[in-house]
This record gives C-alpha cells, structure tokens and sequence, in this order.
C-alpha cells in the first residue's frame, strides 16, 4: 500500500513537471507573445502588459527554474492554477465547470457499456454461442480498428444531420435554464445521446469479450460440475455460481477503464463540441493556452489516479480472498 | 484467417515500397475539383482537385513508416528496460518497474498531445518518436515477467555457470525465447500508433506536413465533408478510412495467426 501511495506521488510530481517544463521547453517566449496580445487587444503599454503577462502565465523568465516550480506548486495547492488566456477566466473555474460533464457523459457509457457487455458475454459462454461468438469478434475486429473520432463523425452525420433525430453539439440548447430543473435535465441527456452511444460502441465489445473468456474459464472449474451435479437450477448456477464469480475482475477493470475514457475524451468530446475536460485539453493546446492545458492536463491524471484508487479499494471490499489474507 | 491477415499487410507493404514511384505526385488542379472515378482519376479527386488514388498510395508509405518508427522505437526500449530490470533485479529493477508504472498511468493521448505542443513533427521520424514514447511501457513489463521465468531455467543457469557475459545471455539466449512474443506486441504497437496518429491529425496537433491518411481524412472533413452532396466526397472520406480500416485488420489477423503458431497453448 505504501509502495502504491509512493507510485501515485510520483506520477502526480512527473506530470506535474512534464507540463511545467513543457511551457519552458516551447520554441519562442510565451511571455512576450502573451505580451504582445496584451498590448494590441487591451491596449496596454508594454511594461504593463509585460506584468500582466507575467502574472497570467504564472511565469517569470528572471527568476531561476526551481523556484519558478516552487511558486507554481505553492500556488497550486492553494488552488490557484493561473488565469486562462483565451477564455477571461480562471483556470480553476474553467476545470471546475468542464469536470461534471465529462464524468457525466463517461459514467452513464460506462455504466451502460459494462451492463451490457457483461449480460451478453455471460450468455454467449453460458450457451456456447459460436455464432455469437463470431459476431462479437468481427465486431471487436472492425471497432478496434477505426479511430473513435470516425465513429463520432459518422454517428452526427448519420442521426444528427441526416435523421435529424439528435443535436450535434453542446451539452444543452441555451434556451433552457441551469439548474435542478426537469426541462434542463432532460435536455442534458438529450444532447450526451450521441457522445454516450459514442463511447458505448467502441468499448462495449471489449466487456462482451472480457466477460466471455473470464466465464469460459469458470465453466471448467470443479465447483462448477459440482453445482451441475448437485442438480442446482440452471438459473442458480448461471447468476450465483458463474455470474458472481466472473464480475469481479470485469469489476476491478471497470475503474480502471473510467481512467482510460478519461484519458480519450478529448477525441470525441472535441467532435461533439462537448465542454468536457479533454474538449478544453485540447482547445488549450490548439490555442497555445498554457495554463489552461497544465489544468485540464492535471486534472485528466488525477481522474485516472483517483480511479486507480477506487478500483483497488472495490477489489478488496468485494474479492473475500483479499479480505481473509489482513 | 491469418493468411489473409498476412496477403493483406504484405500488399500494403509492397504499395508503401514500391507504389510512391509509380504513381504521379498529386497535383492540386481547381478546374477538376470533385470529379467522380474515372479512368484518369481510379478514385476521383478532392476538393483542391487532387488525385485521391495517387494521395492514397503516397500515404501508404507515411503511414507504414511512422507506425514502423513508433514501433521499432517502443520496442526497443521495452526490451531493454524488461531485460535489464528482470535480469539485474534488486535496485535497478525497483526503479525501473517504477518508472513503468508511472508511464502506464498516465494516459497515453494526452501525453502525446501536450508532447506534440513541444516536438515540432516535421518529419515521420520525429512524428513515429512522439508515438511511440508513450507506449512501451505495458510490453516493458510483460518482458520482464518472461525474463523472470526463463531466468532459473536451467540453459541460463548453464550459460551463467561457464562465465558467459551479461550480453551474451541477452542476445543469444533470452532474445530467441521472446522474440515471437515481441513480435506480435510490436504489431499491436503499430496498430495503436496509426490511431493516434490519425487521431492526432483529425484533431488539427499536427501540422500539415504533406500525405497521410489522417491529414487527407482531416482535409475530407474539414475541406468538403459528407454534407457537400454528391458522390464524391464520400468516396474521398472512404478511402483513407478503408486504408486504416484494412490495415488494421490485416495486422489484427496477422497478429492473431502468429501468436497461434507460436504459443502452443491456443493450437488446436
């Protein structure tokens, strides 16, 4: 556990590193062009906007490198994360507003993607589907093979602009106001449809194939044939016996799969021009906006850390082998 | 089915060496915008007028170098961190499975994309480096649980035992044993850099720096899109997408027969 801790601490110091040197390792000075933005769209003399730049940037290029890394950790475990270029608003707030909408659009996929995936992989071992089997494998084949960003492109070509049947952009329509309300939510899920489905697609047949190869090797086991000759209903053997046993690796990559759509959002998020935190990852970068991309940077490894976290702690609370051995 | 994995990447390699030399360099012609296939053009042209069969076959070629970069590359570096953490042990093992960990934490595109803020792609070398910097590290560990293996196995023992040096253990007697292994890994690598890298492209990070199959698909969707109408277009997003498509399937295939007749377990 300790080891674990130490691993997680220094990933988190590495990529904070990585983004901070990143800004220093850039060809040109991020100051002075930030300078001369400053001083063409605020019309601001050049010393000030020099300050400001400066300021802005969380970057002094007279201070020596390890202190400049210091403030910067210092000011970000007090929450500051600087000021955005391009969008007139603090880092923090803008990470702060991007989160939920990638955890929502995430966690429903997943959610759905698991379910699924894991029902059919289940029936497909449980009835030794080769039919079935065959489908999901060329399925797996072809969705493994193009890039998600096609699948996006072809999902709003298809509902969006020829069916009409789902909007293609945004996460709600401005019409509706923020907020608990029925008519707000309701939009919401309207417009994470096709992002949702998105995800869906390209994971679901890994569940399916997870599931099936996990249950295929339980069905050999002893305790199995011991069932079956006990004269158990099929009904119990397949949810008690076969079910139960084979979720609990599926479970354990449940978490850790949320970290990796964490970490490929910014593929279909920028498609579906979702305002989620790869969507703003990847703005940031195409925009050279520096503090904006070691935020939203940041914030991509601490969702796959935290997950990492969670999916040990479900191991242990649900796999009784782990819970003995303390 | 791996035969036909195999036809399939040997005529896609075959086009990437020989192809660029036969077909003309597509030349961009406005008075021949968007003109459906034809006996001229085998698969019409683009927006710009451009022959969409001759961008097709140079693109082969970048594609299948920069996948071929990024894969030499990660495997390279995996071999020698598996190898050398499994073989040394101790201190140099723990620091080294650190670093590995740390790398398979962190996700692999985003990394790329903050790298592709500093490394200025310009060539396929560069662009196959940025691919490949972030994906060794899962093949890393797997060679180093197979060194571990073969490690008490008694010709190593033996090798160990008349004085054979460090290096001479490596090249003659573990690479042999894991080179099947490495194989198909590669293959997979390769698979996941020519994602990312259209990827990469479609998302705008890297600039434009001549034929690719993800650049003609980011100039098929920025440029005309489905949405022009007509026939064209969609066979101009068809084909880089049926490139990939193919290519990747082939490998897959590929992968999956070579992995049969090397581990004796899953032959039937």
């Amino acid at each position: 556990m300790a080891k674990k801790i130490l691993r997680m601490a220094l990933t988190l110091i590495i990529s904070l590193v990585l983004v901070f040197f990143i800004v220093k390792a850039m060809p040109g000075d991020p100051v002075q062009t930030l300078t001369q933005q400053y001083m063409t769209t605020d019309k601001l003399p050049y010393e000030q906007a020099y300050e400001r730049a400066k300021v802005a940037l969380n970057y002094d290029p007279e201070v020596p490198v390890m202190e400049q890394f210091l403030t910067y950790i210092n000011q970000l475990l007090h929450g500051d994360m600087g000021q955005s270029m391009s969008y007139k608003d603090s880092v923090v707030n803008i990470v702060l507003g991007a989160l939920p909408w990638t955890l929502l659009v995430c966690s429903i996929s997943l959610l759905l993607s698991f379910a699924v995936g894991n029902i059919v992989g289940l029936f497909i071992a449980w009835k030794r589907s080769r039919l079935w089997d065959g489908i999901m494998s060329g399925y797996q084949a072809v969705f493994g093979s193009i890039p998600d960003y096609i699948v996006a492109y072809l999902l709003v070509v298809i509902f969006s602009i020829s069916l009409g049947l789902f909007p293609a952009r945004g996460a709600y329509s401005s019409e509706t106001v923020p907020g608990w309300n029925l008519d707000f939510i309701l939009d919401v899920m309207y417009h994470a449809a096709l992002p949702v489905l998105c995800y869906f697609l390209t994971t679901v047949a890994s569940w399916v194939m997870g599931m099936k190869a996990i249950c295929v090797g339980l069905l050999g086991e002893d305790y199995m044939n011991y069932a079956r000759a006990r004269g158990l209903s099929r009904k119990r053997i397949l949810f008690t016996y076969l079910g139960r046993n084979a979720m609990l690796p599926q479970i354990t990559s449940l978490a850790i799969t949320f970290g990796l759509l964490f970490g490929g959002s910014p593929v279909i998020e920028n498609l579906f021009v979702y305002p989620g935190v790869g969507f703003y990852l990847n703005s940031a970068i195409s925009r050279r906006d520096y503090p904006l991309m070691q935020g939203m940077f940041l914030m991509i490894i601490i969702m796959v850390l935290i997950s990492g976290l969670v999916a040990d702690a479900l191991n242990k609370w649900l796999n009784p082998r782990l819970r003995e051995k303390r | 089915m791996s035969r036909v994995g195999l036809v399939i990447v040997s005529i896609f390699i075959l086009v990437a060496i020989f192809g660029p030399a036969l077909v003309q360099e597509p030349e961009s012609d406005f008075l021949v915008r968007l003109k459906a296939p034809s006996s001229e053009h085998w698969l019409g042209t683009d927006y710009a007028g451009r022959d969409i069969f001759s961008m097709f076959i140079m693109g082969t070629r970048t594609v299948l170098m920069v996948a071929l970069y990024a894969g030499v590359f990660a495997v390279i570096v995996a071999c020698a961190v598996g190898i050398t953490s499994g073989l040394l042990g101790g201190k140099a093992d723990a620091v080294l499975m650190m670093i590995t960990d740390i790398v398979l934490t962190m996700p692999q595109f985003p990394v790329i994309m903050v790298l592709s803020m500093v490394i200025n792609v310009s060539n396929n070398l560069l662009f196959g480096f940025v691919l490949g910097i972030w994906s060794w590290a899962a093949l890393a560990k797997a060679i180093r649980t197979q060194v571990l293996t073969l490690k008490d196995k008694d010709f190593i023992e033996a090798s160990r035992i008349m004085g054979i040096s460090n290096i001479n253990i490596i090249t003659k007697d573990i690479l042999p044993n894991i080179v099947s292994f490495v194989a198909i890994n590669f293959i997979s690598i390769m698979r996941g850099a020519i994602l990312s890298s259209v990827n990469l492209m479609v998302l705008g990070l890297v600039p434009i720096n001549g034929t690719h199959w993800g650049m003609m698909l980011q100039m098929a969707i920025g440029q005309t899109s489905l949405l022009y109408g007509g026939i064209q277009p969609i066979v101009n997003f068809a084909t880089p997408i049926m490139g990939i498509l193919l290519f990747q399937l082939g490998c897959y295939l590929f992968a999956m027969g070579l992995d049969e007749a090397m581990n004796p377990r899953l032959r039937r």
